[in-house]
């Protein structure tokens, strides 16, 4: 791949020279392992691997899954008891699959967060971003069907609430909706294509994530200095960086056992407690639960959602200048994509030239600010309206925009950054003494 | 689960358009089970007391059509002997689709559903209620003290007061630990209500905990092979995570040198 300097593979024996000719699948492999990455990269940087170990266990999964599973209204929910008592080991399965999605949105979100601080979005690294930002939608997508097939209650109406949503859109939001569900509620037909596209979407996710993989792989990875890797020759280059294999992959693998540990004692020792104890009711469509919730990953969204009520001014002004084509339902729902839009476009919002938030002396605050909002906002998520939760769903829901809208645009202009570091060495050798010992 | 009772106006619902239902404050006991923990187990003495309060009391109105019968005599249940299994099966009628006809049950065969229509079952029922949430959401309690659905159950069945009321010609019971605060099922327990053949005590109290015990146990039948996988998986983890970290070091010990103090 073009871009940092470094070796490439040579093939030396006749088989590898006979192959390399016809398919040069070892030199791929080689070059992709073998990726000059910067070595000053922090713990940070190790979600990438969690990532993609998420999705070989999602689908690894949730294919063995599929083969013990129907996805029909009226045998779904009892197939679901089926593996959970009758399968060998279906209880495990079911329970690393269901937890599985958690670990996946925990280290998508930390892995987001990583890139928002550290400027990862930021040229020439806006494709990496804006693919990562589809990633995300189509992990959504795929998590919000996975969870309707066990056809629990909340499975119902978590699927009644969310395609409702397309409803609210004027004139064109009802065929929408009923297109989506394959008649005028949910059913059968809705449960049968979740299924089929819960099955499909991670391979589109995993194409993705060769797409995400070979655009960083281009422009190689940024690292905490957010400076780039020299590549006036060779030897510079190797200054700044080091090998993929074997010093990161075995770094991120010891990260990765550290995560599983939790994972596995939470499957192990308390696998329902992210879940809706409603969803261990069968899909009921006469009876409403007393309160619908969406999975924790979803909440900062559907916070979002519920903030714009009809006594907000802002939806009160865009329904008078819209004579009331936008009322504060298809407001919120404007304003929940809204929030993945900006966040999508935050390569083009953010203009200061530095990008590490390391010498960001007041971007840093408004990260922090940013971060602390997130869970805020999730937490207002998953409380029922009334007292405090309205208003501080607001201002979460203003600061989210703020964000990206204004502070990050004025940031770039007014704030001054401390001084960046000449070169990834240079930021290596601030840490880590033995160069300049040895020299 | 206060957030669940609690009224909700939730725009989900009014995009929805489904009404809502009032609620109260509920009072779930915290009870100490034998099954809680990361290495609690479940009593197979205490599943068997169970399994007898179900079938004399609970199987009159409600059924556990999720569960089958061979399964009581699984490792980590009630361990029913085989025979037992059989001669406890055959107590039910089931409807045999191939005979067109109902016949004994066999221990292949589920539990029978639910008699009554506004019985719901209870196969899954103390995974289906939760008895802890909070404070303020935060999921502190379910952390510390489980989920609770066990605790609900027991709950409900020591929670009546006595009051009892009618209306539109439907008797409701008041309960502390129901959420509406009345409840249509008459009190199903007020003590002595069987014989344990081993002479354990059959006050409300104790056979409250055995029921709630082995509906515990129809909804998590695995639970003590999972526990088990749980913790061996967390060991060889550690394991391998330790020795990760040992060639993690090794490995980048001569790139980077020593820390600098700084």
């Amino acid at each position: 791949m073009a871009g940092i300097p470094h070796d490439h593979y040579e093939p030396r024996t006749g088989f590898e020279k006979w192959l390399h000719e016809r398919l040069p699948i070892v030199s791929l492999v080689y070059d992709t392992l073998m990726i000059p990455t910067p070595k000053n990269l922090n713990w940070w940087w190790i979600f990438g691997i969690v990532l993609a170990f998420a999705l070989v266990l999602q689908i690894v999964t949730g294919v063995i899954l599929a083969m013990h599973y129907t996805p029909n209204v009226d045998l779904a929910f009892a197939s679901v008891e089926h593996i959970m008592r009758n399968v060998r080991g279906g209880y495990m399965l079911r329970y690393v699959h269901a937890n599985g999605a958690s670990l996946f949105f925990f280290a998508v979100y930390v892995h987001i967060f990583r890139g928002l601080y550290y400027g990862s979005y930021k040229s020439p690294r806006e494709v990496t971003w804006i693919i990562g930002m589809l990633i995300y939608l189509v992990m959504m997508g795929t998590a919000f069907m996975g969870y309707v097939l066990p056809w629990g209650q909340m499975s119902f109406w978590g699927a009644t609430v969310i395609t409702g949503l397309f409803g609210a859109i004027p004139l064109i939001g009802e065929p929408i909706q009923t297109w989506l569900l394959g008649g005028p509620a949910v059913g059968n037909p809705t449960l049968n294509r979740f299924f089929s596209l819960h099955y499909l979407l991670p391979f589109i996710i995993a194409a993705l994530v060769i797409v995400h993989i070979w655009a960083f792989h281009t422009t190689g990875n940024n690292n905490p200095a957010g400076v780039e890797v020299r590549r006036g020759s060779k030897e510079e280059a190797e200054k700044d960086t080091l090998p993929f294999w074997p010093y990161f992959v075995i770094k991120d693998l010891f990260a990765l056992g550290v995560v599983l540990i939790v994972f596995w004692a939470i499957v192990g020792f308390m696998p329902n407690f992210l879940g809706e104890a409603d969803n261990y009711i069968e899909a009921n469509p006469l009876m409403t639960p007393p309160e619908i919730v969406p999975e924790w990953y979803f909440l900062p969204f559907y916070a979002i959602l519920r903030a714009f009520t009809a006594d907000v001014w802002v939806v009160q002004i865009a329904s008078f200048v819209t004579g009331g084509i936008v009322d504060a339902k298809f407001f919120g729902v404007i304003a929940m994509f809204g929030a993945i839009v900006v966040l999508a476009l935050v390569p083009w919002l953010d203009t200061s030239s530095v990008r590490s938030g390391k010498y960001r002396p007041m971007f840093r605050w408004w990260f922090y600010l940013l971060v602390i909002d997130f869970v805020v906002l999730m937490w207002s998520g998953s409380q029922p309206v009334g007292g405090i939760v309205p208003a501080l769903s607001l201002i979460g829901a203003s600061y989210w925009f703020a964000y990206f809208l204004v502070i990050l645009p004025i940031l770039g202009i007014i704030e001054k950054p401390e001084p960046i570091p000449a070169t990834i060495e240079e930021d290596f050798n601030a840490h880590y003494g033995k160069q300049e010992a040895a020299e | 689960m206060i957030r669940k009772l609690a009224l909700t106006a939730v725009a989900a619902l009014a995009l929805s358009g489904v009404a809502a239902m009032a609620s109260e404050e509920i009072e779930v006991e915290d009870v100490d089970f034998s099954f809680e923990g990361p290495f609690g187990t479940y009593d197979q003495q205490q599943l068997q007391r169970g399994l007898q309060i179900y079938t004399e009391v609970c199987a009159s109105c409600h059924g556990l059509k999720f569960v089958p019968i061979r399964t009581l005599g699984d490792e980590g249940g009630p361990g029913l002997a085989e025979e037992a299994v059989r001669a406890y099966a055959e107590q039910f009628e089931v409807y045999d689709r191939e005979l067109d006809d109902t016949r004994p049950a066999k221990p292949s065969d589920h539990f029978p559903e639910s008699s009554l229509d506004n019985a719901p079952d209870l196969s899954l029922m103390a995974k289906a209620r939760k008895g802890f949430t909070g404070p303020n959401g935060l999921l502190i309690n379910p952390l510390f003290k489980g989920q609770g659905g066990p605790e609900y159950i027991y709950s409900i069945l020591t929670g009546y007061t006595g009051e009892e009321k009618e209306v539109a010609g439907s008797t409701f019971y008041e309960n502390k630990a129901f959420p509406s605060g009345w409840i249509a099922m008459p009190p199903p327990l007020v003590g002595e209500d069987v014989e344990f053949a081993d002479g354990s005590s059959n006050e409300l109290e104790k056979e409250a905990e055995d029921i709630a015990a082995f509906l515990m146990w129809t909804a998590e039948p695995k639970m003590m092979a999972r526990k088990q996988a749980g913790f061996v998986g967390v060991l060889m983890l550690v394991v391998l995570t330790s020795l990760l970290y040992l060639t993690n070091k090794r490995l980048w010990a001569p790139v980077k040198g020593k820390k600098k103090s700084a």
